[in-house]
């Protein structure tokens, strides 16, 4: 008998599930099955076996086409070579990618912030507005979320139209000239951000009226009675109390903003003469239409480390706040 | 510091719902009252309404003397603990003290005096620098009652503050509160639902229900001579016993006659006061510890009566023995050395001396 046998030998029986012990000759198979029922009673295992499902399922459509896309923009143009960051170092020595770069920001941070200030004054006029009213008009002002962004910029390019723009019509109206719209580089550029602005407040209004609903009313009161007026309570109770929420929103909403492609597609095509492509319809443009895949696959990989770097950070002030003050 | 005046103040709400009904109430410098009643009563309205976040529909609230019905809350000089304290999550301990102090622009060593004062007086100084999240609900609460003191406020309100401790912390706070009003004797108004909080920290209680004032007086009187039903029966613990009766005028002295037979007689001291009541039902209310084992029956006004425990709930210094009489449940209180048994016949007596005598229809106690 080896030191070990001795050991096992010497050791207690182990006992069933029965609560007799089990018999000696299957002490060893016994260990193994009940080490592993052990850990497979785990609830750390069982819940990764519960999300494995999900787990394949983002493997399968975001880490899978991500890491082809890094394989592809560092093949040469007919993919048949590999030639490392050379695709990212001509892109940057491009002027038109270079104001791809500067659009995309301008339109991603401006319409972000619009999004997040109308979003903000919205949700407080819903959230002073008793609940019998506030229904619908929350109802209303969540319309322009929920109707399909391609067939809303689409009513939108109608009415900027150059030909029967009835933006134009109006202004008329009041005695001004047409504006063109889509046809002028800066107005084109905010046309773009206003329908973005217009498609996303909502989605601002209503996870900001979620956020100030939890905000509990005595803390205003204590502001009252601590001698806050109406900004000094919005500066020391609501913004503070809001400020994980309003993170994240950002976040998300500057990752889908950076992203966005058919409001800018439809609208502009990037037009005139590329001054307001974003990141996403450049991409399509470059790799789809032109058929430089690698290139297009370069460009469309590009915003991935600047946005990454943002959501470290906010993140981690999210995790940081949310241990301070347990929201 | 200062008086607290309320005249004719009504509380009305959308589909004419009053829950304040037109109280008056004045509050002395320096005096702790506390407003006490079952929910719905009013006295958080009340409260409420003195600090000025609800609207008064009629009536007048003054404070020091200048009527405030219009004045918002951080002009009325008040300060304010909360039931849930209400402390500004994302601050620590001393920005929260130092929160209305800072509003109203007083220079950095004062507020640090007073916050190190403050927080040195409530024994908090080491949890200055940590967030609420980081306190226990007995450290929040001192500081919510720290974000008080350093205002040195005309008037302190308190607002349910014990309601969401354990038992024993409450007792802890409760003594705190005494002392803390002892040591800054700022007018205090309390609001509690517990009338042991009620009948231990008050100069006076006003009692409260359905939106008005029953009774207000210092916490003793309350107790032994209660206005009115609703008085009797919520103040004390087990509370008052109330026994239907008809009260009878026979060859001079007055007679109780209980269900089951049981014939007390009343004091002759109460004859006057009784006497128009001749022949009318009543109700007799008397307090557990005047319902005891058959003793001291050779003094005056000390009746005997049979009864049989239903239940015995033993306290250590006392004990309780529950039992009926016609169906109305009665408690006693019984020397813990007498042998008490469910169903077992117990000789009780009833102490007369301290019996009230309540109107059936109005409730008034006569």
């Amino acid at each position: 008998m080896s030191e070990r046998d001795a050991a096992i030998a010497a050791r207690p029986l182990p006992v069933g599930p029965s609560g007799l012990p089990a018999a000696p000759a299957a002490q060893p198979t016994a260990r193994r099955a009940s080490r592993l029922q052990r850990i497979a009673r785990r609830n750390s295992t069982i819940a990764f076996l519960m999300t494995l499902p999900l787990i394949l399922l983002i493997g399968g459509l975001v880490v899978y086409p991500f890491c082809y896309a890094v394989y592809l923009a560092m093949l040469n143009k007919r993919m048949t070579r590999f030639v490392g960051l050379d695709n990212f170092t001509f892109l940057l020595g491009r002027e038109t990618f270079q104001n791809v770069i500067w659009q995309s920001v301008v339109f991603a941070v401006s319409a972000v912030l619009l999004k997040a200030l109308i979003g903000f004054i919205l949700a407080h006029v819903l959230h002073a507005l008793p609940s019998r009213g506030q229904r619908a008009w929350r109802g209303m002002l969540l319309v322009p979320w929920v109707i399909p962004p391609a067939i809303s910029t689409l009513a939108w390019w109608w009415l900027f139209d150059p030909s029967y723009s009835a933006v134009n019509w109006l202004l008329a109206g009041f005695g001004a000239g047409p504006i063109p719209w889509l046809g002028e580089a800066g107005w084109a550029r905010f046309a773009v951000i206003l329908v973005n602005v217009w498609y996303g407040a909502p989605f601002f209004m209503i996870m900001y009226l979620a956020a100030l609903k939890s905000v509990p009313d005595q803390l205003y009161e204590a502001a009252a009675i601590d001698g806050a007026s109406f900004w000094q309570k919005l500066r020391y109770v609501t913004l503070p109390m809001m400020r994980n929420i309003i993170s994240i929103t950002v976040l998300f909403s500057l990752i889908v903003t950076f992203a966005n492609f058919d409001i800018v597609r439809i609208l502009t095509n990037g037009g005139p003469q590329d001054t307001t492509h974003v990141f996403a319809t450049y991409a399509f443009q470059v790799g789809i239409q032109s058929g430089d895949i690698p290139l297009g696959a370069s460009v469309s990989l590009f915003m991935f480390p600047l946005l990454a770097v943002f959501a470290v950070f906010v993140l981690r002030g999210i995790n940081r706040r949310s241990k301070e003050i347990g929201a | 510091m200062a008086q607290v005046t309320l005249r004719k103040v009504v509380k009305a709400y959308e589909g004419d719902v009053q829950a304040v009904k037109g109280i008056d109430l004045d509050i002395a410098d320096h005096e702790f009252v506390v407003l006490v009643g079952p929910s719905g009563c009013g006295k958080s309205t009340t409260l409420r309404m003195i600090a000025g976040l609800e609207e008064i529909t009629s009536g007048e609230i003054a404070i020091g003397g200048e009527v405030v019905n219009d004045v918002p809350p951080r002009d009325r000089d008040i300060a304010m603990v909360f039931q849930n304290y209400a402390l500004y999550p994302h601050m620590s301990v001393f920005d929260n003290m130092a929160f209305g102090l800072k509003l109203r622009h007083f220079d950095k060593a004062e507020i640090k005096r007073r916050v190190d004062e403050a927080a040195r007086i409530l024994d908090i100084v080491p949890l200055l620098a940590r967030k609420p999240k980081a306190l226990s609900g007995g450290q929040r609460q001192r500081v919510a009652m720290g974000r008080a003191i350093v205002r040195n406020p005309k008037v302190f309100l308190f607002d349910e503050p014990l309601s969401n401790l354990d038992a024993k912390l409450r007792v802890q706070m409760r003594t705190e509160i005494k002392k803390v009003h002892q040591t800054v004797r700022t007018t205090t108004i309390y609001v509690t639902h517990d009338q042991v909080e009620a009948m231990t920290l008050a100069d006076r209680v006003v009692v409260m229900n359905h939106g008005v004032i029953e009774q207000v007086g210092p916490p003793q009187e309350l107790y032994h001579c209660p206005a009115t039903r609703f008085v009797a029966g919520f103040i004390g613990s087990p509370g008052m016993n109330f026994i239907p009766a008809r009260l009878e005028n026979g060859a001079g002295a007055l007679r109780l006659h209980l269900p089951g037979d049981i014939v007390l007689p009343v004091p002759a001291d109460r004859t006057g006061r009784y006497g128009a009541h001749a022949g009318r039902p009543v109700l007799l209310g008397l307090r557990p510890e005047h319902l005891t084992e058959s003793r001291n029956t050779d003094r005056p006004n000390v009746a005997p009566f049979p009864a049989t425990p239903e239940v015995v709930e033993p306290m250590g210094m006392e004990t309780l023995v529950h039992f009926r009489i016609d169906g109305a449940e009665i408690c006693g209180r019984i020397d813990p050395a007498v042998p008490a048994e469910p169903g077992r016949p117990l000789p009780m007596a009833a102490d007369l001396n301290h019996m009230h005598l309540i109107e059936t229809e109005s409730g008034r106690v006569l």
